[in-house]
């Protein structure tokens, strides 16, 4: 596999010299191959969407080196838009960066800064808003008549049609109701699966990482406390809680199965797997038929 | 980045001057801006300069920070200095085609760039030590007596308060969703002047929205707590003058008086 993002020592000091210095992110060694879906999990203030943010040059780091596809991103620091351009970056509520006359005009934005035009532009903000799920009839209405939802869709929307060869969502499904966050996941994964691109997922909720995610990374106070496959991670349920996170659910209830002597695996992170390995089990001492 | 503007902020801390009344430092500041216009020759423009420097050192704010807040206005401080020194009357020293340097000119620049220069480190060291919220509330007891004129004052200061409340707010507000913009490609470090002011617009929209919008929740918020304006207000702080503030009004007024001294006895030019 391909590595497309390597950070080496990596670490930010917001304020310095200021009495209000405060260290964010501390010494992050990590690589990250192409075409992988990345959960991103930690505490509230533990660093990751600063760790986030220098991944496509928003945020200089203090210390150590961002590499993507080999390169160094602040070797050319005026070079830094095309960075952007490569690692596409979707900001919690981006909904409310829209600012156009109308949806259309809006998704625009960013493919026209990186140079598109006529035929190419229409069809990459066209495939954008199919890839969010926007409805072709929104894309002449202005902005701030969409609801919540549909702003959010057409935010995100914004960023895909630059085609990123990373695609970075911070907490993409904060604030949706239940069934907007379960579509919503399911088009990043469809979109992760054909554009073969490769997507990081920051987000609080532990069911939805555990579902989609190929690799978890853990931030804890500013440093990255794991980095491991997913099920892996969701089997240190006590090093996750020393981090302030939890595990999924039905992970807990496996896991205390498993405690009380039943024949479970470790580490099953959905309800579909609980049951393919419950079935069995509740078969044999008939209590399923 | 907007955040590192360090004009206008407050540092917390513990020194004699952060401890002082905040009625008793707006009515230093605004004796201190009346004197340091009041110093006719260089005797008074010492006194104040070692008043000046007698707060900056008891405010225990690291001088770099003054400093940084001097950047804002360097330019100011070259333009009208050099100004002035082109532009005295008398005896030239020294000319060179237009240009006349005058002894006249001289003093001139001198005075209007110290005037300057302490002034901003006065009214940094005034933000610097004191909130927001203590300023407000301490203008808001002294325009006191312009209620007898229907003077709307606690609206006034209910609105001062606001709007310093939402500065660092609208200023990260502004740094998200610059960031933001520069995610999906805005350039605003280049091109020229058009370009720039377009490149505002996709960052000004947005912050006009969300203005907007918190200003409504704002208002719902206070409304939900049921504020009906400043009728039978009682505040959680208290404010007191006490030996310390005045001991400070009483040496503002002796530099004042020294002032005037200076400008009555010592004889010299001006």
């Amino acid at each position: 596999m391909n590595c497309i993002l390597e950070l080496k020592n990596v670490g930010f000091v917001y304020g310095r010299g200021t009495p209000f210095e405060k260290r964010a992110v501390d010494n992050v060694n990590l690589t990250i191959n192409e075409g992988e879906l990345i959960g991103v999990i930690g505490h509230t203030g533990s660093g990751k969407s600063t760790l986030m943010q220098m991944l496509n040059g928003l945020i200089r780091p203090s210390d150590g080196q961002v590499l993507l596809g080999g390169k160094d991103i602040w070797a050319e620091p005026k070079k830094i838009r095309e960075v952007r351009f490569r690692v596409g970056m979707v900001f919690q509520y981006p909904e409310y960066q829209l600012f156009e006359e109308t949806v259309y005009k809006d998704i625009c934005f960013g493919p026209q800064n990186r140079g598109l035009s006529g035929k190419e532009l229409d069809e990459a903000v066209r495939k954008a808003a199919d890839f969010t799920g926007l409805k072709p009839e929104l894309l002449e209405k202005s902005p701030f008549d969409l609801s919540g939802g549909e702003k959010r869709r057409a935010a995100i929307a914004g960023v895909i049609a630059m085609n990123p060869e990373v695609l970075v969502l911070d907490e993409p499904t904060a604030g949706l109701d239940p069934m907007g966050r379960e579509v919503l996941l399911s088009q990043i994964v469809r979109y992760h699966k054909e554009r073969h691109n490769t997507v990081l997922l920051v987000s609080h909720t532990m069911e939805d990482v555990a579902r989609v995610a190929d690799r978890v990374l853990v931030m804890n106070r500013g440093r990255l406390s794991m980095f491991a496959p997913t099920k892996e991670v969701f089997s240190h349920a006590d090093e996750l809680e020393k981090s302030g996170l939890k595990v999924p659910q039905i992970t807990k209830i496996m896991q205390d199965l498993r405690r009380q002597g039943f024949d479970v695996p470790e580490g099953v992170l959905t309800v579909d797997e609980a049951f393919e390995v419950l079935a069995p089990i509740l078969k044999k001492e008939g209590k399923l038929w | 980045m907007v955040r590192d503007v360090s004009f206008g902020q407050y540092f917390p801390g513990k020194s004699l001057i952060h401890r002082l009344d905040p009625r008793a430092k707006l009515l230093i500041f605004i004796a201190y801006i009346v004197i340091i216009f009041c110093t006719f020759n260089f005797a008074a423009l010492a006194v104040t300069t070692a008043f000046t420097a007698l707060f900056l050192v008891l405010s225990k704010i690291p001088f770099k920070f003054y400093f940084k807040s001097l950047k804002v206005v360097i330019f100011i401080v070259i333009f009208t200095s050099l100004l002035n020194l082109f532009y005295g009357s008398g005896e030239a020293l020294w000319q060179w085609w237009i240009f006349r340097i005058t002894w006249e000119g001289i003093q001139r620049a001198i005075f209007v760039t110290v005037r300057i220069i302490c002034l901003m480190l006065a009214s940094s060291c005034l933000t610097f030590t004191t909130s927001p919220t203590e300023l407000t509330d301490a203008l808001e007891r002294l325009m006191r007596p312009l209620k007898v004129i229907h003077f709307p004052v606690h609206e006034i200061a209910m609105m001062m308060s606001l709007a310093l409340r939402f500065v660092p707010t609208l200023l990260e507000e502004t740094d998200k969703i610059m960031q933001a913009q520069k995610a999906r490609g805005a350039d605003m470090e280049s091109g020229n002047l058009v370009k720039r002011v377009k490149a505002l617009i996709p960052i000004l929209i947005p912050l006009f929205v969300s203005a907007f919008r918190r200003a409504y929740d704002v208002a719902t918020a206070m409304e939900c707590r049921c504020y009906r304006g400043g009728a039978g207000r009682t505040r959680m702080k208290q404010i007191h003058m006490g030996p310390r503030d005045v001991s400070a009004l009483v040496v503002t007024a002796l530099v004042i008086a020294g002032v005037i001294l200076c400008n009555i006895f010592v004889t010299g030019v001006f």
